[in-house]
């Protein structure tokens, strides 16, 4: 058997939180790209198609919760591959400190075009 | 909390071939994630233009989709996102203890089937740019 390699310590807050957030994007990424290239080609999208998608509650929600899904996934999985480079110290708070910020800009900044695609 | 772990510069490209399966798992499940990542902003920062009324959307949209530099990127990011699907769900196999003894060959098998399915995608993601 070849070793496994991780960039999280198992049974962490962070290692769960990034388990618990992939399932959920293996299912919601898949359907987006699915959804976005084989259904509705991404040349032929209009603000239209958008809006016609977004305006459903369920398609809306489920994207609002793929955005702060990937999100969290994204910048926390960033945060543990520095930390297990060795990042330590004031450098790791700092460093977790803007990649929190910046994760709560995206969400918020998302949260505001989805509004707009939705026509709200 | 995460732990640091000593395993050398992935850069010293001489080690390469020492590399186990299982350490080209987690360097390319790294480097799929930092692509992901990266692209969740630009993605974000590109459909900003809803913001700005339904004419600069559709119209950033066109422009874009009508490059074929964009349409073979968006084949690169599909090939990404669908390695990082396949050996993501090959983890949570392993952090569950199923499969332990052939996740080396799962590694495979993800690698193998993200190129079978990014290869089938190459029509759909080229359609009208060529």
């Amino acid at each position: 058997m070849a070793e496994h390699y991780s960039s999280f310590e198992r049974g962490g807050r962070r290692w769960l939180l990034q388990r618990l957030t992939a399932v959920f994007l293996i299912g919601t990424l898949a359907f987006h790209f699915f959804l976005l290239h084989f259904v509705n080609h991404a040349a032929e999208i209009t603000f239209a198609g958008t809006q016609a998608r977004m305006s459903q509650v369920g398609y809306f929600a489920t994207m609002v919760l793929f955005l702060v899904a990937a999100t969290f996934h994204g910048v926390n999985g960033v945060y543990n591959a520095l930390v297990n480079q060795g990042l330590e110290g004031t450098q790791k708070k700092v460093v977790g400190g803007v990649l929190a910020l910046s994760g709560i800009l995206l969400i918020v900044q998302g949260i505001r075009v989805a509004l707009a695609m939705a026509g709200i | 909390m995460s732990q640091r772990y000593n395993r050398g510069a992935v850069e010293d490209f001489g080690r390469w071939r020492e590399f186990s399966a299982g350490m080209w798992a987690w360097i390319f499940h790294k480097f799929t994630g930092w692509v992901l990542v990266g692209y969740l902003f630009t993605h974000i920062a590109v459909l900003s233009t809803a913001t700005s009324g339904a004419a600069a959307y559709t119209g950033t949209i066109r422009t874009l989709e009508s490059l074929l530099i964009v349409r073979l990127l968006e084949v690169g990011l599909l090939a990404v996102a669908v390695f990082h699907i396949l050996n993501g769900v090959r983890l949570l196999f392993v952090d569950l203890g199923v499969g332990l003894t052939s996740q080396d060959r799962s590694f495979y098998a993800s690698l193998i089937l993200t190129g079978a399915i990014t290869v089938a995608s190459v029509p759909t993601f080229l359609a009208g740019a060529v």
